[in-house]
């Protein structure tokens, strides 16, 4: 029998021969890293376990995004310990306030994270690189330590479910729409432990940028991790940016599956998820009208160019609401000075926008932009869960760029028709 | 070990913004986060608590952000053990990985009341309804994680790995 994307990575990462699924097997890791909120708790771990070196200077990345630029005392205490640690250790890949994006919006674009690789990521969005066609899992401070140490991480081998996506898309349906109707369709839980595979026509056109915001939300269906084929699109993004060689998989056409599920995407709206879980994806049909005082538009799942293309391309020659503070984040360096020199800056600025440095920010009620009691935001986000973005009495709506530039300029949630 | 402990009751999708939120993540200081646990799901919960009680859940218990504070947070609240239908699984690791005794089981968490006393066998699995005079047995945890569990978590793991290895060190 043929063999699926994941188990052709996994076979090339193991010493554990013909392992089957639901195996313990210890893996192989290209590159790990982690943020000023997960690596602290590593970092002392790390130290105790005796251990003088990390397992390779080139494989481990620190990434202050979360609560940085440093939002109080306690958070630059904790991001000073990931700058001393990466100096202590001799970190190559440490990225600094001016040179730091969200993590896993830099780490594709800096070509750290490639084909076939295995990445272990401390935040639960490490999944995003995933897009292109590694395997990356999230994980928590423990395991980032011990890969650290050990450059190993121990996994259960997951089944697959795999998604086949195809019809036309209609007119302002992104990855971001098409990934929360999935959730929707499968629940919080429906991927737990497991691996989703997207592919079909519709995946094999979508952008890079749209690929990265579908695998990074794979997680929210509860899955270890999100997949895609890399194919020519994939190659084209990789060019002057891959770090180290890499490999290409592909799963076989018999490989097994735990599940196939079918989705035509030509019924799909646009999509809004409701308070308080992602798997509440309405079209936006159903969600007209609901005002809102905050829009938010960055986050690892949709910062990229594209996202603020789109935003752009909406917002131009408008106004953002009266009553509606719009947000803007471009999630890296790199992006921010490419929307600069396109003149989208320009744009959101004088729709009354703010625009903010690359930071987490918002998305998780860290800071710039948090919710008082009873307000309600729609963000490009991907949780939406209670107290995320604020007050426990607060509440988000998630949704595309589109949608979330729409809605600012409305007041209340609107489709992108109604204001161009 | 034997754990002995209270049930409190909680229901699907209890994501780790709730049990620890982010606002409070400025610290690792297990102490420090033991103050808020749960705190936008019940406020009074930390102080109505009492040392050595169990969580039982329903679905996808832990699911979202990937933060070790959740399981911290727990036990230094003084939480001696999730027994949950299922649980997300950045939290299953994160909780054996910190040596926080985790239990699935439909069927025992859907038969369960709050304030049911509860006789947990870590080593066995079984758990023991002392209210209703019940014993539910749990699947076996891989031998992997069994070993990384008696060892007391991932750390001494990683400790007698790189002895074994006789480099690094």
């Amino acid at each position: 029998m043929g063999k699926t994307i994941v188990e052709k990575i996994l076979s090339a990462h193991t010493d554990t021969d013909n392992f089957k699924i639901g195996d313990i097997i210890k893996a192989r890791v290209d590159f790990t890293f982690a943020n000023d909120i997960t690596a602290p708790i590593a970092i002392k771990y790390f130290k105790e376990s005796g251990t003088r070196q990390v397992f390779n200077k080139k494989r481990v990345g620190l990434i202050p995004d979360h609560f940085a630029p440093n939002k109080d005392i306690k958070s630059a205490e904790q991001c000073k310990l990931l700058r001393e640690f990466a100096q202590e250790y001799e970190i190559e890949n440490y990225f600094e306030v001016g040179k730091m994006g969200i993590e896993h919006a830099l780490l594709p674009e800096k070509g750290l994270v490639l084909p076939g690789e295995v990445i272990v990521g401390a935040d639960s969005h490490t999944d995003t690189s995933g897009a292109l066609g590694a395997f990356a899992i999230g994980v928590g401070s423990t395991d980032f330590a011990a890969v650290m140490a050990l450059g190993e991480v121990w996994l259960k081998v997951p089944p697959t479910i795999k998604f086949i996506y195809s019809g036309k898309l209609n007119k302002w349906v992104s990855g971001k729409d098409l990934i929360l109707y999935t959730i929707s369709k499968i629940g919080v839980d429906g991927a737990n432990y497991k691996v989703i595979e997207f592919s079909g026509e519709v995946i094999k056109s979508l952008s890079m940028d749209n690929r990265f915001t579908m695998c990074n939300m794979a997680i929210e269906a509860g899955a270890k991790t999100g997949i895609i084929e890399p194919d020519e699109i994939t190659l084209e993004y990789l060019k002057g940016r891959a770090k180290r060689p890499y490999q290409i998989y592909k799963s076989d056409p018999d490989a097994h599956y735990e599940k196939i599920i079918e989705i035509d995407v030509s019924k799909i709206e646009p999509q809004v998820a409701f308070p308080h879980l992602p798997e509440n994806a309405k079209p936006i049909s159903e969600a007209k009208g609901i005002k809102i005082d905050q829009s938010i538009i960055g986050s690892c799942t949709n910062g990229r160019i594209e996202d603020l293309r789109i935003a752009a391309k909406i917002l131009k020659g408008q106004q953002v609401h009266p009553e509606v503070r719009l947000i803007i984040i471009p999630a890296t360096q790199d992006v921010y000075l490419q929307a600069l020199r396109e003149g989208l800056i320009d744009i959101f600025i004088s729709s009354g926008a703010a625009v903010s440095t690359p930071t987490c920010g918002p998305c998780l009620g860290g800071y710039m932009g948090i919710l008082a009691k009873g307000e309600r935001a729609i963000s490009t986000t991907n949780r939406n869960f209670v107290g995320r973005m604020g007050h426990p009495e607060s509440e988000v709506y998630l949704a595309s760029p589109a949608v979330a530039a729409a809605s600012a300029i409305a007041g209340k949630i609107v489709s992108p028709e109604e204001v161009k | 070990m034997i754990i002995k402990g209270k049930v409190w009751k909680f229901k699907d999708n209890i994501d780790t913004d709730v049990i620890i939120p982010a606002r409070y993540l400025n610290t690792s200081d297990p102490k420090e986060l033991a103050l808020h646990c749960m705190e936008d799901y019940d406020s009074e919960f930390v102080k109505k608590m009492n040392q050595g009680d169990i969580i039982v859940a329903g679905r996808n218990f832990g699911c979202g952000s990937s933060r070790e504070h959740a399981p911290i947070a727990l036990k230094a609240a003084g939480v001696s053990c999730i027994i949950a239908q299922s649980f997300a699984r950045i939290f299953f690791r994160n909780a054996i990985n910190i040596g926080l005794p985790i239990f699935e089981s439909e069927e025992f968490a859907a038969q369960c009341s709050e304030g049911d006393l509860l006789e947990v066998d870590t080593v066995k699995g079984t758990i023991k309804n002392l209210n209703k005079d019940k014993v539910y047995k749990t699947n076996l945890l891989p031998e992997f994680i069994q070993k990384v569990i008696s060892l007391g978590g991932l750390r001494e793991y990683v400790k007698e790995e790189l002895k074994r290895r006789g480099e690094n060190v």
